[in-house]
């Protein structure tokens, strides 16, 4: 019961903040301001009522189950049901810290914005959809809620649609998960046909055969690598930081990114080995590729996003190593301090007016707040000590090396150079945006998609909250499974973090102005563009799917209409033989008339 | 008087305003020579009641009809050629063709 609740008061905060917000209708500045802090209110309360109710939840700590209704659908029903085990407590704690924090933070991020209130809406109707996934007890239930957060990733992302680059990259975002989509649809049917059943527990109790099974989850597999963003559906996600800010930190960073592993870590017992080792492959290549992309890029929410596609990488290949519980602590560690990350980047930018790595510099003195707590972020993401990622980077790297598949080789050299890439990127961002001289000269007037230029010297309290309170989980939420350290793991990757750190450092010392990234030398263009994998995929499948649809409206152009066309044509011509006869002489006509009864007549009585 | 007498009559009154129709130029002629093909028709239903013996003689009766009808027929239609006349200056059928496809 306190689940559905948990999951219905965003949600009625979202349909509350679209349909009341703006209720005295007016245009005026004033009544957009009204409506704003409406649509606040809106967007916080329910939010917070949440996550105190999954803090509940989790001091109860008693597994539960509930159906509300069974639709029947004359094959095999569709159970609605929400189910309370350690793992969903664990994630909607996750997503309900989060997403207050990103409500608050968005009071003042997207202060003054006309559009604020359907903006607030959509991230309580995205909250809910998460918990929805979190807790439901059917995959049909679940599939629903990974849809609605589909959607509102879309919506979110498109914010600034005025833009005509963020409404394309809304749309990429949309069509490449959509992709994953159909694959984890149907991977659904195969499970639910083979168990007969759509509960998740009666298809974990289920005898299913092998193959089903590894046809099943690979299908699954597709969507978590749309949704989560693994190699090869990666592409979307760093183009979705065209999206605001907060935005970026709830669904592109902590939560529906994180939906992926969730679902591989709920149904793990139902993926078999050879699945695994899919993932497991694609896992290795995609964290070590996107850490170096990471490396070069120049935006630095950019840079976030492709941390964000590697450090989900190492979730997968910690499930695809076996190490189950591990990738779980990983993800709660990384939601809580890539949120964070991503909310001190968005104080950044706001203070900047540009997400330009280049742009920035200097910034420690003037943001000491921001300063303190991306610090706390990065030396998380690092994985220093004793910031929560040290702790459960230790927990997955541990579990790599006992790890029995067969491609353990792979995943734990590939995880370790990814530590070392991971500390070089982080220092490389780190010392970009806060040291150094400063380059920070005010703009005009920014294009939508970058946020306002702010007077301040250091962001509204309603933005350095959200990030204090953050920092507290990402700092210390490691010591929560600290029984479970391993010294050996930890050393080594805490040795080549810092080597790479230091490789970082020692090349900005020598010319700080100068970007350290040179660091690659020529392998440097490939990784800012991300190894061409989106040019790649424009000529593979952009271009011919274009070529084709001019063909088809050729075609249309051409030939149906054509068709239609010419015989309209041909009717016109013919009649124009016969107009002649009109010429106007009512005596012609009444010939013809004469003429034509003569005949009928004659024909009457001959053939009569 | 046999019946072939009239119907021979009414033909030869009925083929003249035919004729007429067709090839006369002047519009009121040509009005009267529609007025000879309802003659020849009244002909032909009067000697055709008187033939029949009708005891309803509705032949007769179809007669007046006709003839009211005709009266009527004529005066709209010299109407309709006097204003003719008043706009263009002329009434031969030949010249009033603005309704022709150019």
């Amino acid at each position: 019961m306190i689940a559905s609740l948990v999951v219905v008061l965003p949600f009625a905060g979202a349909v509350l903040g679209l349909l009341l917000s703006r209720y005295p209708h007016g245009r005026s500045p004033a009544d957009n301001l009204a409506a704003n802090k409406r649509a606040a209110w809106f967007g916080v309360v329910p939010t917070a009522l949440s996550t105190a109710l999954v803090g509940w939840l989790a001091w109860e700590n008693t597994p539960s189950a509930t159906t509300l209704t069974t639709i029947d659908t004359g094959g095999i029903a569709i159970t609605v049901g929400l189910e309370v085990a350690e793992l969903s407590v664990l994630t909607a704690m996750l997503v309900g810290v989060v997403a207050l924090a990103v409500q608050v933070y968005s009071v003042g991020y997207m202060r003054g914005e006309s559009r604020y209130p359907s903006f607030s809406a959509f991230i309580s109707l995205f909250t809910s959809a998460m918990l929805l996934v979190v807790f439901a007890a059917d995959l049909l239930v679940l599939y629903v809620g990974w849809e609605i957060m589909g959607l509102c990733s879309y919506l979110l992302v498109g914010h600034w649609w005025e833009e005509k680059a963020n409404s394309r990259a809304a749309i990429k975002a949309f069509l490449v998960t959509r992709l994953g989509d159909v694959g984890f649809l149907f991977g659904i049917f195969v499970l639910g046909f083979a168990a007969g059943s759509f509960r998740i527990a009666d298809i974990m109790a289920a005898d299913i055969p092998e193959p089903t099974l590894i046809l099943a989850t690979l299908l699954l597999l597709a969507g978590v690598a749309g949704k989560s963003a693994q190699v090869p559906l990666h592409t979307w996600l760093p183009d979705a930081m065209a999206g605001p800010t907060p935005i970026s930190a709830l669904i592109h960073a902590a939560t529906m990114v994180a939906a992926g592993i969730f679902v591989v870590a709920r149904l793990y017992v139902l993926f078999p080995q050879p699945t695994l080792d899919v993932l497991g492959v694609a896992a290795a290549i995609g964290m070590l590729g996107a850490a170096l992309a990471a490396f070069a890029q120049n935006d630095l929410k950019r840079v976030l996003a492709y941390s964000t596609i590697s450090q989900l990488a190492y979730m997968a290949a910690a499930l695809a190593g076996g190490a189950r519980d591990a990738a779980v602590f990983h993800l709660v560690t990384h939601g809580a301090f890539k949120a964070l990350l991503f909310l001190c980047a968005g104080a950044v930018i706001h203070h900047v007016g540009s997400n330009l790595l280049g742009h920035m510099g200097g910034l420690r003195r003037s943001m000491p707040v921001t300063f303190v707590t991306m610090t706390i972020g990065y030396a998380a993401l690092v994985g220093l000590p004793p910031a929560s990622g040290f702790f459960s980077k230790d927990a997955i790297l541990y579990g790599l090396e006992r790890s029995s598949s067969p491609i353990q080789l792979v995943l734990y050299g590939s995880a370790l150079l990814t530590v070392g890439v991971t500390g070089a990127y982080a220092t490389r961002a780190w010392l970009m945006t806060f040291f150094g001289t400063g380059k920070v000269q005010a703009l005009p007037e920014p294009a939508p998609g970058t946020a306002h230029v702010f007077d301040g010297r250091e962001a509204p309290l309603s933005m350095l909250w959200p990030m204090g309170v953050l920092a507290i989980p990402a700092l210390l939420l490691g010591f929560t499974d600290a029984g479970e350290f391993h010294l050996a793991p930890a050393v080594t990757a805490l040795a080549v973090a810092l080597l790479g750190a230091a490789f970082v450092y020692v090349t900005w010392r020598g010319a700080p102005e100068r970007d350290p990234a040179r660091l690659l030398g020529a392998f440097r263009d490939p990784c800012e563009q991300a190894f061409y994998v989106d040019r790649l995929y424009a000529a593979v499948f952009v271009r011919p799917v274009l070529a084709l649809a001019r063909g088809v409206v050729r075609t249309d152009d051409d030939v149906v209409d054509g068709a239609v066309r010419g015989a309209g044509r041909a009717t016109v011509g013919l009649s124009g033989l016969t107009r002649h006869l009109q010429n106007g002489n009512a005596q012609l006509y009444v010939t013809g008339v004469l003429a034509g009864v003569l005949l009928i007549a004659v024909g009457a009585v001959v053939l009569g | 008087m046999h019946v072939v007498y009239p119907a021979v009559v009414a033909a030869l009154l009925f083929s003249i305003g035919v004729y007429g129709v067709l090839a006369r130029r002047n519009t009121i002629l040509v009005l009267m020579s529609v007025e000879l093909m309802l003659n020849a028709v009244n002909l032909n239903l009067v000697a055709f009641d008187v033939w029949l013996r009708d005891a309803l003689h509705s032949g007769q009766v179809l007669t007046l009809f006709v003839i009211v009808i005709a009266a009527a027929e004529v005066g709209i239609g010299l109407a309709i050629v006097l204003a003719v006349f008043r706009t263009r200056k002329a009434i031969e059928l030949d010249r009033l063709r603005e309704l022709g496809e150019p």
